[in-house]
């Protein structure tokens, strides 16, 4: 008689299952399960902390208190204008690292994505470096138009899309460089010139990657931190965005620091929602 | 040179791509349709995308109604946009976000066209090709017969002065493929300038081209009407693909002795040196014994090495000296109890031996 090891039984249910899609038995093995739930633990615990913890009762007075609403709107307004400005010049730098040839393209390729892995305080001390007033440019925008950056909106958004723009970048390269060019050549062929190409046919073609690659870079600087209070401050009202209100609403008013980031948690939500047949699938892009 | 007074297309250019080099040299009147038939990797496709500007010739040039669309030796080049030529891609390359209608409309608007005219452009063309009632439709809402009309409306609607078809029916299945192919070919005569049409099915090539060009390894080795492409064939591979044996060897009078090996008797018409010999596999007798009375004057002994069922009679493939295709009934095939290995004896009448030069094969 033969020995069979490893015979348990099956449910009807796992039978079915088998039947119809096939492949052998798909149990986790134990020494994987157990770190999993804990890495899952770790990831959800505190976010349904945050969500217990909040004070529901008075939600609305809290967000409407006027700081909370500025930094929302401070953080909306910048977060979308750092957004435009990186759709504006960041998508041409991304068709010319993906289609253009010229020395030194690696080395661009490879700039541009510094910030991605940054830290962001450096990025915020770097931009004050440069713009500040005795930075190496500001000097001269200060002294030629009296003009002066840090400490002011315009320093947020400029923070926000330092730090936002390589993804949108990233997204929209990758998307270029697999796009089918066999549509651009036929768009040549019909008449159109390189310009026309990019917008009637290259642009339309990579819409879902350009819209993935915005909504990603919003989200990023909406949440930007680091390079934001290095390089324009803290100001309520002025440079205060909703991370930052967050940071120092936890000081003396925690309730309002917890509502705030219920807001914030909101918003990720909704940007992973947008982008769930980009991610949430599992497996490449479509 | 005084081509610029041609109209039409004329070429005589080298192509390199890679360590692959395209020589051509060929004239287009305006109305023709060229066909272009060779071997996966024989240049046809670099040949169209030269003519459309996508691959700049390496030396020589190319003029399309009388006017240098590209030239080596000056370094004239008109990019792809700025060339009147209408293309068809093998897979078409309908743009997937626009509308039939704005697909067709594409060109008049890239090439300067309002929109309102370049709509009324292409719908003009889609009424003459029958697919008014598909302007709405995205691209992949079509089925491929309609896809395929569209790609050609999409061309036509530019007003090309040369139309290029790589491989226009080779995305269809084989029912849709008779109904397009004559309709394409209505469509083609009504076309003005030069056309090229890229293929690797010969019938196709016969049926929609006026002329057959036939590439090998970058270089033409045949040019001439279906007809004589098809009782001529200049290589194996023109042979194999209208279905004749063809040998080469060296005739001397009544005689001709193969390169490959064996001699055929031939009609006596003076012939001496170099010449081509094809002949119908239908025309060939196969018998189990050598025959002795007959009126054949070529027979050889030969072993099947093959046996392939065609639609109403069975190939035999046949080793011997020469070596040959012939067909016969699937009858004869379980009479004379034919099997891979079997000996035979093969016979050719003389007067069924096409026998002609490579020169002649060349011949307008």
């Amino acid at each position: 008689m033969i020995t069979l090891s490893r015979s348990s039984g099956l449910t009807a249910r796992e039978r079915a299952r088998r039947a119809a899609r096939g492949g052998a038995s798909r149990s986790v093995p134990a020494p994987l399960l157990a770190p999993a739930l804990v890495a899952v633990a770790f990831l959800v615990l505190p976010l349904a902390g945050l969500i217990i913890r909040a004070p529901w009762g008075r939600l609305g007075s809290v967000l409407s208190g006027s700081d909370a609403t500025q930094a929302l709107q401070l953080s909306l307004w910048t977060a979308s204008v750092a957004t435009m400005i990186s759709l504006i010049i960041g998508v041409p730098l991304a068709w010319l690292l993906a289609r253009g040839s010229f020395p030194g393209q690696r080395l661009l390729r490879a700039l541009v994505t510094l910030p991605l892995v940054l830290p962001p305080v450096v990025g915020g001390v770097a931009l004050l470096l440069a713009f500040g007033r005795t930075g190496f440019l500001g000097r001269y925008l200060d002294s030629w138009f009296g003009l002066t950056i840090p400490f002011t909106p315009v320093a947020v958004v400029m923070a926000e899309t330092f730090v936002a723009m390589p993804f949108l970048i990233i997204t929209v390269e990758g998307a270029l460089r697999s796009a089918d060019q066999g549509f651009e050549e036929a768009a040549a062929t019909l008449g159109a010139t390189r310009m026309t190409v990019f917008r009637r046919v290259t642009v339309p073609l990579i819409a879902p990657s350009l819209g993935a690659g915005a909504v990603l870079c919003w989200a990023r600087a909406l949440g930007e931190f680091g390079a934001t209070i290095t390089f324009a401050g803290s100001f309520p009202g002025r440079t205060e965005t909703m991370p930052i209100a967050v940071y120092y609403a936890l000081e003396n008013d925690p309730d309002a620091a917890i509502a705030l980031s219920l807001v914030l948690l909101l918003v990720s939500v909704v940007v992973l929602v947008s982008l769930r047949d980009r991610w949430l699938r599992g497996g490449s892009a479509p | 040179m005084t081509d610029e007074g041609i109209d039409g297309l004329v070429v005589d250019a080298e192509v390199r791509r890679g360590d692959f080099r395209l020589v051509v040299a060929m004239t287009v009147p305006p109305g023709q349709v060229v066909g272009v038939l060779g071997p996966n990797g024989a240049g046809k496709s670099t040949l169209l995308s030269a003519l459309a500007g996508l691959t700049p010739v390496a030396a020589g040039r190319i003029v399309l109604a009388g006017q240098v669309i590209d030239d080596a030796g000056t370094g004239a080049f008109v990019e792809a946009a700025g060339r009147p030529v209408g293309f068809v891609f093998q897979d078409y390359r309908l743009f997937p976000h626009l509308s039939v209608a704005d697909n067709v409309a594409f060109s008049p608007r890239a090439r300067g066209m309002g929109s309102r005219a370049a709509r009324s452009a292409a719908s003009h063309w889609l009424s003459r090709l029958g697919l008014a009632d598909l302007a709405g439709r995205k691209p992949g809402e079509l089925s491929g017969g309609q896809a395929q009309r569209v790609a050609l409306a999409r061309a036509l609607a530019g007003q090309p002065a040369l139309l290029l078809l790589d491989e226009p029916l080779s995305a269809l299945d084989a029912g849709t493929r008779l109904d397009v192919r004559d309709e394409l070919k209505r469509h083609l005569s009504d076309f003005s300038g030069p056309c090229l049409l890229v293929t690797h099915d010969p019938l196709e090539a016969l049926v929609l081209a006026d002329r057959l060009l036939v590439l090998e390894d970058g270089r033409i080795v045949q040019e001439g009407t279906p007809a004589q492409v098809a009782r001529q064939p200049a290589t194996e591979y023109v042979a194999t693909l209208v279905g004749l044996n063809l040998y080469a060897g060296r005739a001397d009078g009544p005689g001709v002795a193969l390169a490959g090996g064996g001699a055929f008797v031939i009609p006596d018409r003076g012939q001496h040196g170099d010449v081509l010999v094809a002949v119908r596999p239908s025309a060939l007798v196969v018998s189990s014994q050598r025959p002795q009375a007959s009126s054949a004057r070529n027979t050889w002994p030969a072993r099947i090495a093959g046996l392939t069922l065609l639609a109403d009679r069975v190939r035999l493939d046949l080793e011997g000296r020469p070596p040959a295709l012939a067909d016969v009934t699937p009858a004869a095939v379980a009479e004379l109890s034919l099997s891979p290995g079997s000996q035979v004896w093969v016979a050719a009448k003389a007067t069924d031996l096409e026998v002609y030069t490579h020169a002649d094969t060349q011949a307008e």
